[in-house]
Parts: structure tokens; sequence; C-alpha cells
């Protein structure tokens, strides 16, 4: 059999039923194999945007995400997808075209060192230079993206290693003598970690993205309640458990509630699970929880003891674990600390003023919340992503989309779109910047094509509003280069040119209609919400700050 | 914080591009590689590298765990304590009809052996650890050192203890 057709094949034995990506010169064979496949194959106009859609797709449903990218400027496209989904543990298998095995090194046309690049971004990469080790290659692929703590692999194939004749006997064995992901928790470690439980006056649990990774949602909240416990999340955490929960109290961090990062600051016990203490998260972290002991479960054995002192690591799967620990914690009333804990959360809640008649953003995404508490949302990277952090309780796991790790502008808007290709009947919104929605505008000719109708919600302050932010506060309002102001443009008129619904909404009273409206249409809309320019968000923890150095806005 | 140096070996599945990962690990996480030695073990499809780095204990620490999460990495080993350390150098040494005695004589002391004679050189091959290969190295300076090449340290545990392939 043609080893492009074996590739697809051994897709399908993988499950795979949708693919994003753009073909080329050196994964035309693929392409050609594709054409006979059931598999859907979703044309995106850029590779980065194949690779965040992969991605989308991958946070919607827990699913390995698969994206294709041509080699040379195909697969360098890719790069800035693949680096996202590594910082977030997304797993994804990406397949790049490379020239044939006789002129690598050549500098041929279209070569780039695929593998050398995404080396250091990915979680795992392959060079295919023997046809016999083809089927293996694409088996460890999925099984290493998918295991562990998950994350993207990429296989680089040489075109004729795709015209290559080959075997098809699939699925294949594997063997990875170096790879063995430690999944089940040492006793003693967790029996260790229900005593500090036990004793403790103070209790949080931090939450992090590893819970939705590894589906241990619901043994969270039963650990929660059984303790019970507070559950603070990072960003990547949203949704691991209820946040309308009574024992939630959101994310912490940069942006996180004065509620939050008190709880987390004052606490004397913190168990951390499938986390890894970023600086967004702790604030300075030499100063972070000062009088707790930490208990920090993950899979990752490389970051326990990364950023934070850790009094009882537990190696091991969140979900696992979790399961074990529960049945060894008993249930204590600890009154004073929920007391001051629930005085902080009166005290200062998360909020803004909409008042006049200039939108704040902040209420845009309150009435989203309103009208479609169970839309799937994704965000852009700025202050758009911080207020939809704030203003969008999450219900449950995967319905918050969000680059945290690499921070990336453009992911959003295909990663949305990703979402909605897995879920074609749910609203699936891109809460967007309007610097950020730019840097992939062009899924938009995707979205028509295709009919997927992503609802990009663009809260456009015509700057780089977050980098504004940091200039007026930190650098005397010299507001170098991140004004966006251009009269003439408008995201009506481009969405309306591709083909798209286009909005312009620009009083406080029109945005429910709005809203309303633009939920109705079955087709991809862009409403462009003209906000109040100026808006910070707050509270804010200055970058390098302890979390108790928390500033807000006096109202 | 206290620098350590640390020597560890690491056994690997003996693929294209295992050397390049490692590599590149080291230098994206910072860490700082004083000597690293590679060869293929007894059996063909296992390579085991010897590394020594430096960094505090928090560093070295991050260093065998990053090691761990490669997929083509087998088994990590500390090896820092207990164990036998080697060093090959070669060291091309100016000699004259006068001195000639005198430098094979040194040679002598530390066992090493004289590889090559020529008429105003010779080449000495020396086998030891850090220390001895230094004092050596040292001591023929006073000669003229024409030129010096040597392998990484490689190390292997004393007594029972055995690094392999489970
Ligand atoms: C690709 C990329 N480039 C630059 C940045 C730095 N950056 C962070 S937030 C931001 C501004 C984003 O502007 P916009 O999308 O309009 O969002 P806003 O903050 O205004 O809501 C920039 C430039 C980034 N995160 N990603
Ligand atoms: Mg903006």
């Amino acid at each position: 059999m043609r080893a492009a057709d074996a590739i697809v094949k051994a897709l399908e034995y993988e499950g795979v039923e949708h693919i994003f990506g753009i073909p080329g010169g050196a994964i035309i064979e693929v392409y050609d194999a594709l054409y006979d496949s059931n598999i859907e194959h979703i044309l995106t106009r850029h590779e980065q945007a194949a690779v965040h859609a992969a991605d989308g797709y991958a946070r919607a449903t827990g699913k390995t995400g698969v994206a294709f990218a041509t080699s040379g400027p195909g697969a360098t496209n890719t790069v800035t997808g693949i680096a996202t989904a590594y910082m977030d543990s997304s797993p994804l298998v990406v397949m790049t075209g490379q020239v044939p095995r006789s002129m690598i090194g050549n500098d041929a046309f279209q070569e780039a060192d695929t593998t050398g690049i995404t080396m250091p971004i990915t979680k795992h990469n392959y060079l295919v230079t023997d046809e016999k080790e083809l089927l293996k290659t694409v088996r460890e692929a999925f099984h290493i993206a998918s295991t562990g703590r998950p994350g993207p692999v990429l296989i680089d194939l040489p075109k004729d290693v795709t015209v290559a004749d080959v075997e098809f006997n699939y699925p294949v064995e594997i063997e990875l003598p170096g790879y063995k992901p430690k999944l089940k928790g040492h006793p003693k470690q967790i029996r260790k970690a229900a005593e500090l439980i036990v004793k403790s006056e103070r209790p949080i649990i931090l939450a992090g993205g590893g819970v939705i990774l590894s589906n241990a949602c619901e043994e969270l909240r039963k650990l929660a309640e059984a303790i019970p416990a507070f559950v603070v999340t990072t960003l990547m955490g949203k949704g691991s458990i209820p946040e309308t929960h009574p024992l939630s109290l959101g994310f912490i961090g940069m942006h996180g509630s004065k509620y939050a990062n008190y709880a987390v600051m004052d606490s004397d016990l913190i168990i951390a699970v499938g986390c890894r203490f970023s600086d967004r998260t702790t604030g300075k972290v030499s100063e972070f929880a000062p009088e707790a002991k930490i208990i920090h479960i993950d899979v990752d054995p490389a970051e326990i003891g990364k950023n934070v002192r850790v009094d009882v690591p537990i190696v091991g799967d969140a979900k696992l674990v979790l399961s074990e620990l529960v049945k060894y914690v008993k249930y204590k009333q600890r009154k004073e600390w929920e007391e001051k804990v629930n005085s902080w959360r009166e005290k200062y809640p998360l909020k803004y003023k909409q008042e006049g008649d200039v939108i704040k953003p902040q209420y845009v995404i309150e009435k989203i919340y309103e009208l479609k508490p169970d839309a799937i949302v994704a965000t852009e990277v700025g202050q758009n992503q911080m207020w939809a952090a704030q203003f969008f309780k999450v219900e449950r796991a995967r319905q918050f989309i969000s680059s945290g790790g690499l921070g990336t502008m453009g992911f959003g808007f295909p990663a949305a779109m990703g979402a909605q290709v897995a879920f074609p009947d749910k609203t699936v919104v891109d809460i967007a910047g309007d610097g950020s929605f730019m840097m992939n505008i062009q899924e938009l000719a995707t979205c028509v094509d295709y009919g997927i109708p992503v609802k990009v919600c663009i809260l456009n302050n015509m700057f780089l509003g977050m980098v504004r932010q940091w200039q007026e506060l930190f650098y005397d309002e010299r507001y170098s280069e991140t004004c966006l102001r251009c009269k003439e443009m408008s995201f009506e008129r481009i969405a309306k040119g591709f083909g798209a619904v286009g909005m312009t909404v620009e009083k406080p009273s029109e945005v429910e209609d709005a809203l309303k409206e633009a939920f109705e249409i079955d087709a991809p809309v862009v409403i462009d919400f003209r906000v109040e320019r100026l808006e910070n968000v707050y509270p804010m923890v200055p970058a390098g700050a302890s979390l108790r150095e928390i500033i807000d806005e006096e109202y | 914080m206290i620098e350590l140096k640390k020597v560890i070996a690491v056994l690997v599945e003996n693929k294209p591009g295992v050397l390049a990962r490692v590599s590149s690990l080291f230098r994206r996480r910072g860490f700082n590689i004083d000597s690293l030695a590679v060869g293929t073990t007894d059996r063909e499809d296992v390579s085991r590298m010897t590394i020594v780095v430096r960094g505090d204990e928090k560093t070295v620490e991050q260093v065998i765990k990053q090691l761990n999460k490669l997929i083509e990495v087998i088994k990590v080993s500390d090896l820092s304590e207990n164990s036998v350390s080697r060093i090959l150098a070669l060291i091309k040494v100016s000699a004259t009809t006068e001195n000639r005695g005198e430098i094979i004589e040194i040679a002598n002391i530390f066992r090493a052996r004289i590889v090559d004679v020529a008429r105003d050189s010779l080449i000495i091959e020396i086998t030891g650890d850090e220390e001895k290969i230094n004092a050596f190295t040292n001591l023929m300076r006073q000669y003229g050192i024409k030129e010096f090449v040597r392998t990484g340290i490689i190390s292997m545990a004393r007594g029972s203890k055995v690094v392999e392939v489970r």
C-alpha cells in the first residue's frame, strides 16, 4: 500500500474525525490519500490557525487534535501553534511534509529543519527516515500526545517516504522503554497528605489545567466538599470546579480577585493539583503563601519543586490520586476561616460600573454570560482575556479555552473554530481584542466556507489594551506604539467582505439585542463592540510583586 | 547557593537526534555541561552518556528530571558518589634530547604511555580521573605543550550497583 494511504488509514484507526491544515508539494501525497477518506479536513487559511484550531478542538473534546502542513514555510507557520499547545499541555499530532530524503540537508526548495526547530516546543518529534517505521511512529505519536502529561507531537514526513510501498498492519505494538508515565500516587505520600489536610485550619485547593486534562473535576469537587476547602484555580484550571459552587473562589494571580488571592496568601495548606506555579499565578514566588505547607499532585515529576518548595510531593494522575486521597479525609468545620474568606468575598467583589453612554467591556461579557451561560468561550490575549476570565462564570471543564502559558494573540478565534467543529450545535464565542483578532482574521473565510458559526465578540478599544494599561500604570502614560485607532476601518465591513455577518455596536443599550440577534444566526458573526478605550483590568498584581500587593481601582 | 558538580549517567535509545535533544535541553534550560561523553553500550540499541553538570541542588535535580522526560532517555543515574571516573588524554609535548628521559620518567610515575616519538616531541597517553590528568598536565607545561586533547569523563559505580536497562 502507498505509505500516504497507510497514514490516512492509521489516522482512521486512531479515531481521527477532523484534520485542520493546508496542503503543499511535500505533503501532496497524503492529501491525495485523504481525498478518499471519511475524515473531514478543514482547509484553514493559515497553518498557525490550523494548529490553533486543532488545539481548540482538543481542548473542547479531550481528544487529540490533528493538523497538517507542508514543508518549509508551511511547517514554520505551525511553530506558534505548537508552542501554544506545548505550554498548555494540549494533545496534538502535527504532520508536516518534508523534502525527499536524498535532498535533506541540501537547502532544497522549501526545506526547513522542522524537527530541529520544533524540538524544544514538542513533547516529542519524529523525522521518518525509514518507511518501515512509519506506522509505528504514528501509533507512538498518538500515544505520547495523549498520555501522561499531554502535549504536541510532530511527525515530519519526507515526500519519498509518503510514496513508498508499506505493509499495513495496525495497530502496532508500542515499545517505548523510556516512556512510562507514573499514574498511581504513592500510598504513603497520599496518607501523609491526608494527615496534613486533617490538621490544617486554613486549607485551600489550587486547581490547574491538569485537573481538566485528567478528567478529575468530579474527584476534585468531592475532595473540596469532604474537607471542606475553598477552591481557587489557575487561569488554565477554570472549569475544574463550577465557578458558581459555594466553595469556588475563582482564579488567582495577576488579575484574580482580591479575595481569592488573599485566601491563598493566608492559607496554612495548599493542595495544588495539576498546576505548575507559573509566575502569573504566584506573583513574587519567594513571598507566595508564606505560612502554607504545600501538597503538590502532578503527573509530571519535573513540575514538582520546580518553582515552589513542596512539603508533600505526589507524582501521579490527578484523577487517581484525588480519588484515593478523599478516602482518608475527615470532614472538619473551620468556622473562623470560612467566615474570614467569605467576608473578603463580600468586601472585595470583582466590579466595574456601567454608566454613561459608552460600553464597558465587562458589561459585554456579563451579557454574554447572562444570555448563554452554557456557551464554549474562547478568548484572545490581553485585557479581553482577563475580563472574560473574571466575568464569565465557567460551569464545566473544557468550556473555557484560552492561551495561558504562551499568551498567544490570535489563538482564540481559530481555537473557537476548532471547538465549533467538534460541537456544531453549541454556541461558541470568541471574546476578542481588536489587536488579537487581526492576527488570524483570515479564518473568517474558513468559517464562511464550512459554515462554522463562531460568534466573535470584539471588545474594540482600538488599543493593544493590556500593553497600554502597563504603559499607563508603569510608564507615565507614554503610549508607545499601542494605539490601533484607524478611522476608516470597520470590522463589520471586513466581516461582510468575507461573507460573514458583521455588526457594530456603540451604545450600552444595544448590547443585549445585538447579542441576542447574533446567537440566533446560524452563521459566523462578528460584533464590533466599541468599548471604553481607557478601561483597565483590576484588580492587578504588578509583575514581580507579591499577591498581597494587589491593587484595585477606587470607585 | 552551593554549587555542586554531579556526574550523571544517561542510558538512551541509540537513535539519530538523541544527542541533539539532550544538548538542546541543556541549552534551553540554562544548564551547564562541564563534560560529555557518548558511546554505544554492549547493546547496539542503547547508548550511554556520561554528563558532568554544575549547579546548585535544585538545578541538578531539574537536570535529572528533565532528562527523564525525554522519550528516548531510558534511565538516568547519579554517579557522583562512590564511583570510578576516567578520562583519557593525549598530550603532545616538546621534547629535546636533553629532557626526553626526564619526561618519560614522569610519564612512568603517572603510568602514562608514550605512544609516539618524534625528533622534537612526544605524544603521551594518560588515563585517570580529573585530578590526575590535571596534575600531569601541569607538570608537562614546563616542557611546552604543543597540543592537548581529552575525552569527557566516563563513570561507573563501584560495587554491585549497575546502571542498566530494566
Ligand atoms: C502574538 C503576540 N504578540 C504580542 C503580544 C503582547 N501582547 C499581550 S496583550 C497585547 C495587546 C492585545 O491587544 P488586543 O487584542 O486588542 O486586546 P486588549 O488588551 O486590547 O483587550 C499584546 C500586544 C502577545 N501576547 N502575543
Ligand atoms: Mg484592544
